[in-house]
């Protein structure tokens, strides 16, 4: 022990004193700019009476803006009654070629009994989310009805389209991950992306090309630093059936580009789902490709199926991990029993008479073809593919002003003349590309060939008076 | 920089008192504002609580002397014959006669020894520990579960999941999962029926047994009991079916827009006292979608630290900057505004273009009141916007049900935002969002909500509307008064017999929402277990809904209970209460509680 304290000490004595005055000078010193430099304030340091000023002078902004009394939104049309074919606004019917109803189920007598049976059974609300108590038998049964509809091994019941989509892709993609999204993606994609706060990399629509050299550029990257490739999780985020378009997403490239670049793929199939495929079971039917090997499937149950709320189905891997992760899911209060059960049945119905799918399909065909040859010659046009429900009508024009008058002109008018057609809505500046304003106009399977004549005649009508002005 | 934000406070505090007493001589009762100094309980320590309980004891009010509102009166001598403390409402007096004690008798975030916390880690330690070792045998095949496999040819894609959450969901969660989810076959009133189910490999798989039982319900929200199968808002809703079908297939903007919605949000509005109103079918989507319309980047949202996530989300999806402050905490929620007005923008030092607070009424996992006057006090004093969130409070507060507004005697129009949702109270689905005119308007053309979402169906509207005229007193009878009192006293008779039991219970003495703390997240689970195989269904909660020391097991009071069934409920938890060595509190043996 002395052994060792003992040259210490002597070594401590030796040292002249002021070299200790130097080396503690030199300490605070140090001290002195360490701390200089970690505190020294953006601006000076206000006195409190500063503060007090600063604090009296700040004027908020008032909470929203005016928003102008003219607005569509401030004056919309009230439908009394059911949104079926026709709609009732202010005494009068109308035919709908507005609503999403593609497979008339709206108004269909059995689906109602049976929610009026869910009611006296189950009451209206659920009063709890999924995990306390919010769970009634029949969501379970929707679940697994779902789930053997579309040939997966499990489905997860949310209680609002929207958020469906919004919650699922943040509930597998997070920061650090890469998610490749088609540019005309729905704005409930986009929101969802936003929130996974995940890269986005942007590929032209529908355009395999670009998308590719997307993946090629990332490839080369991940060669770069293979340990972080090997964690970062990559997805693909598609429309089955762009609602913003009306194009159908090319689904076997976009499989052969999954396995080659290893990159999960999501389908929104909420157009999609009920329309396309000859029993309605979307776009992995049309396209016959093996739906397990599709990661997950997401969907809206308000179009074709009439109901409220979503679904996402796929292998359980994936699927069940929402149950937890999605927020959307646990903490919201489930979807109300009779909306569940109206769902059930609407399935039930639409594997039971599968010819309303032809009968859509035959309507569609038939409108777009009318369509094409009665705005021909105009600067309207009109896009959408042949195999959806749901066509978009432009105007060409460089002034995106005159364009929406033309549309609005075309809706009034044919409106005037018991026609019941919508302007696509967009929140102008929240949508992550600029829009094309557009008419969109959708059909149902309940039309007949008549009505569908009849509204390409008005429509006809009307475009060729605006055209003439 | 503390002491100038606590006389800051201060005065506005006394401005508001001083205003409110001013105020006598109109309808709205004056409402005693509680000394801010006794009121920000969540920086408590144990040993202050303790401390101001022992002088406390039980605070006897006074019949409230001031001749008030009819309405508020009886409220208050509701309030008064019930237990005889607690938010006193009355003369100014008998209201600093309490502040001088502490106005709420009740700590609202008591909390277990020390010891509790460390030996709830411990018990999380062995768990983990465990969990590693059964991990590592599954992964060596010593054990086969039938877990969920990855797509065979997707083995070598990055992995979805992994890392802890995998390990906590795999073993922990999964052994608990039986108390979660409970599938039920009935309508969720206050006696609800459970489908039996049951696990042969440790909650990897469920089968079920085809039985059911009758479970006393006190998980549901069913505040004011409007959850029912037969009755007149039952027979409304179907009808609407009849009338207007069950799906509009449309959203706001694009056609979507129907008489019976817009004639809603019209008695949202009448209800809540405000000049507009929107709804929403989803209580969620409420929040998340319409938040981002209303702060935009260059704002500063204020946030309760245990908001709820759609709150959380919405914040986020504004992309303003968000500041959370102190649960319920009025003194820094202004020490955080003068910083943010002070400091400008991050970055560039910009003045912040607006403020927005966002608050709950009653918070869902803590069963604390909002204290709604001092909030209001900070914002008008800094010039803010309130945003308030009823998800839980309307209906469930106040002497007409009208939520946290009504609860406190404010004006509804010095909160620029009531957001509330139509699912717990009123038995349906969805939210509204009511406020201004000018407010409304704007949500109306620029929220998301509007844009993109679908409008609501009929039948939900139905429901809403009839449980809402019964609230109104619309149908001519008094049956929503009733339920609002029944529920008031439920809910007190509850919270005071628990407490008395020995348990503690977080939040207010008002709150129908009671959280009853177990701490150890094993306990939590033997709690709910035991709970439903006598019969009565409680939630249990554990993380990540809580910290994860603070696992609890919750009680919604419903008006539909009656008081033997609350009798039956209590002496079920009292009996695992003492199995479970979970009454924490301090026992009371003397008081006898007047239902």
């Amino acid at each position: 022990m002395d052994s060792v304290v003992i040259p210490i000490y002597t070594t401590i004595v030796s040292v002249p004193y002021y070299h200790y005055v130097l080396e503690g000078l030199l300490v605070l010193v140090v001290v002195f700019l360490w701390n200089r430099r970690n505190r020294r304030p953006r601006r000076p340091q206000l006195t409190e009476e500063e503060k007090e000023e600063l604090i009296r002078k700040w004027q908020p902004e008032p909470l929203v803006p005016d928003t102008p009394q003219d607005h569509p939104a401030l004056n919309p049309k009230y439908v009394d009654g059911k949104m079926g074919k026709y709609v009732s606004i202010e005494g009068k019917d109308y035919l709908n070629l507005a609503t999403s109803n593609f497979l008339g189920l709206v108004g269909d007598e059995r689906i109602e009994e049976v929610a009026k049976k869910t009611i006296y059974k189950y009451g209206v609300g659920s009063c709890g989310p999924r995990g306390f108590y919010g769970t009634v038998d029949v969501h379970l049964d929707l679940e697994k009805q779902l789930a053997e509809f579309m040939g997966c091994e499990e489905a997860v019941l949310y209680s609002y389209g929207f958020a469906t989509i919004a919650s699922a892709i943040p509930a597998y993609a997070k920061r650090g991950d890469i998610i490749y999204a088609d540019k005309g993606v729905n704005f409930a994609i986009q929101k969802g992306l936003q929130a996974s706060r995940s890269q986005i990399e942007w590929f032209e629509h529908n355009d395999m090309e670009d998308f590719e050299r997307l993946l090629k550029i990332q490839a080369e990257k991940d060669l770069k630093n293979p340990k972080k490739a090997k964690v970062t999780r990559r997805f693909m985020v598609v429309e089955g059936l762009y609602l913003n378009s009306g194009d159908l997403c090319p689904l076997p490239t976009l499989m052969e580009l999954k396995w080659k670049y290893k990159v999960r793929i999501f389908i929104d199939e909420s157009l999609s789902f009920g329309v396309v495929g000859s029993r309605g079971r979307g776009v992995t039917e049309h396209f016959g490709v093996d739906v397990t090997d599709v990661d997950m499937i997401m969907a809206s149950l308000e179009n074709a199926v009439a109901s409220t709320g979503g679904f996402c189905c796929g292998r359980s891997y994936v699927v069940s991990h929402q149950r937890l992760s999605g927020l959307g899911y646990c903490f919201s209060a489930s979807l109300p029993p009779l909306l569940t059960t109206a769902a059930s049945e609407a399935l039930r119905i639409m594997d039971e008479e599968p010819e309303r799918f032809d009968h859509l399909r035959s309507n569609g065909r038939r409108m777009l073809e009318g369509l094409r040859s009665a705005i021909a010659d105009t600067l309207f046009y009109v896009q959408g593919d042949a195999l959806s429900p749901v066509f978009h009508i432009k105007y060409r024009s460089d002034d995106v002003e005159e364009a929406e008058k033309k549309l609005d002109a075309l809706v009034d008018n044919a409106f005037e003349k018991g026609l019941a057609l919508t302007r696509a809505r967009y929140l102008v500046g929240e949508e992550a590309f600029p829009i094309v304003p557009s008419i969109r106009l959708t059909v149902n399977s309940q039309l007949t060939s008549e009505e569908v004549d009849k509204s390409l005649k008005t429509i006809a009508e009307v475009v060729r008076s605006l055209t003439k002005n | 920089m503390p002491a100038i934000s606590t006389t800051s406070l201060e005065s506005a505090h006394h401005r508001f008192e001083s205003s409110s007493t001013a105020s006598d001589d109109h309808d709205d009762s004056p409402i005693e504002l509680h000394d801010v100094s006794h009121s920000s309980s969540p920086n408590r320590t144990p040993s202050e609580s303790r401390s101001s309980e022992d002088s406390d004891g039980f605070v006897e009010i006074a019949e409230p002397k001031k001749e008030a509102h009819v309405g508020v009166d009886s409220w208050a001598q509701n309030n008064g014959s019930m237990n005889g403390k607690v938010w006193s409402r009355g003369d100014a007096s008998a209201s600093s006669r309490l502040c001088e004690k502490s106005s709420y008798k009740v700590e609202e975030y008591p909390d277990a020894p020390w010891y509790t916390s460390v030996l709830v880690c411990f018990s999380y330690a062995v768990m983990i520990i465990l969990s590693k070792f059964a991990d590592w045998l599954r992964k060596k095949g010593y054990f086969k579960v039938p877990k969920a496999q990855e797509h065979y040819r997707q083995k070598d894609f990055a992995p979805l999941k992994g890392g802890f959450e995998s390990l906590y969901l795999d073993n922990l969660y999964r052994i608990a999962c039986d108390v979660m989810n409970r599938p039920l076959a009935s309508v969720p009133g206050a006696i609800m029926t459970l489908r039996d189910r049951t696990t042969y490999n440790h909650g990897w798989q469920f089968v079920y047994t085809g039985t059911t039982s009758e479970v006393l319900n006190m998980g549901s929200y069913n505040y004011l009991g409007f959850s029912s199968n037969s009755g007149p808002c039952a027979d409304a809703a179907a009808k609407a079916i009849t009338a207007d079908g069950l799906a509009t297939c449309a959203t706001r903007h694009e056609f979507g827009m129907t008489k019976i919605q817009h004639n809603l949000e019209k008695y949202v509005a009448e209800y809540l006292g405000t000049e507009s109103a929107l709804c929403f079918p989803m209580g969620f989507g409420t929040n998340s979608m319409n938040i981002p319309c209303l702060v935009e980047k260059g704002c500063l949202i204020l946030s309760d630290e245990l908001n709820h996530a759609s709150l959380v989300l919405g914040c986020r999806m504004s992309g303003a900057s968000i500041k959370v402050f102190k649960h319920n905490n009025a003194k820094d929620l202004e020490r955080q505004i003068r910083n943010a007005i002070v400091a400008g923008q991050p970055k560039s030092g910009k003045p912040y273009k607006k403020i927005m607070i966002i608050v709950e009424g009653i918070y869902s996992m803590e069963g604390t009141i909002v204290h709604l006057p001092d909030i209001i006090a900070v914002k008008k004093k800094y010039g803010a916007y309130l945003f308030l969130d009823e998800a839980h409070s309307v209906g469930a507060l106040g002497p007409s049900g009208k939520g946290v507004v009504e609860y406190w005697g404010c004006d509804p129009a010095d909160v620029d935002i009531m957001m509330g949702t139509l699912t717990k109270s009123f038995a349906a689905a969805g939210g509204y969002i009511a406020g201004r005119k000018r407010t409304i308007e704007h949500i109306r053309a620029k929220s998301q909500g509007c844009c993109y979402g679908t409008t609501m169906s009929a039948p939900v509207i139905a429901q809403v509307s009839s449980s809402m005229q019964i609230m109104l007193g619309h149908d001519g009878t008094d049956e929503g008064s009733i339920r609002t009192q029944r529920l008031a006293r439920n809910t007190r008779y509850f919270r005071q017999r628990l407490r008395n039991m020995g348990f503690l219970i977080y939040g207010h003495d008002d709150s129908p929402v009671i959280p009853l703390m177990t701490f150890f997240v094993t306990k939590v689970v033997c709690f709910g277990r035991e709970t439903l195989k006598r019969n009565l269904g409680v939630v249990s909660v554990g993380a990540p809904a809580t910290p994860l020391t603070k696992s609890r097991a919750r009680f919604c009071i419903s008006a539909s209970h009656t008081k033997e069934q609350l009798d039956k409920a209590l002496e079920i938890v009292s009996e695992i209460g003492d199995v479970t060595r979970t009454k924490y509190g301090r026992v009371n043996n003397t008081e006898i509680v007047a239902y």
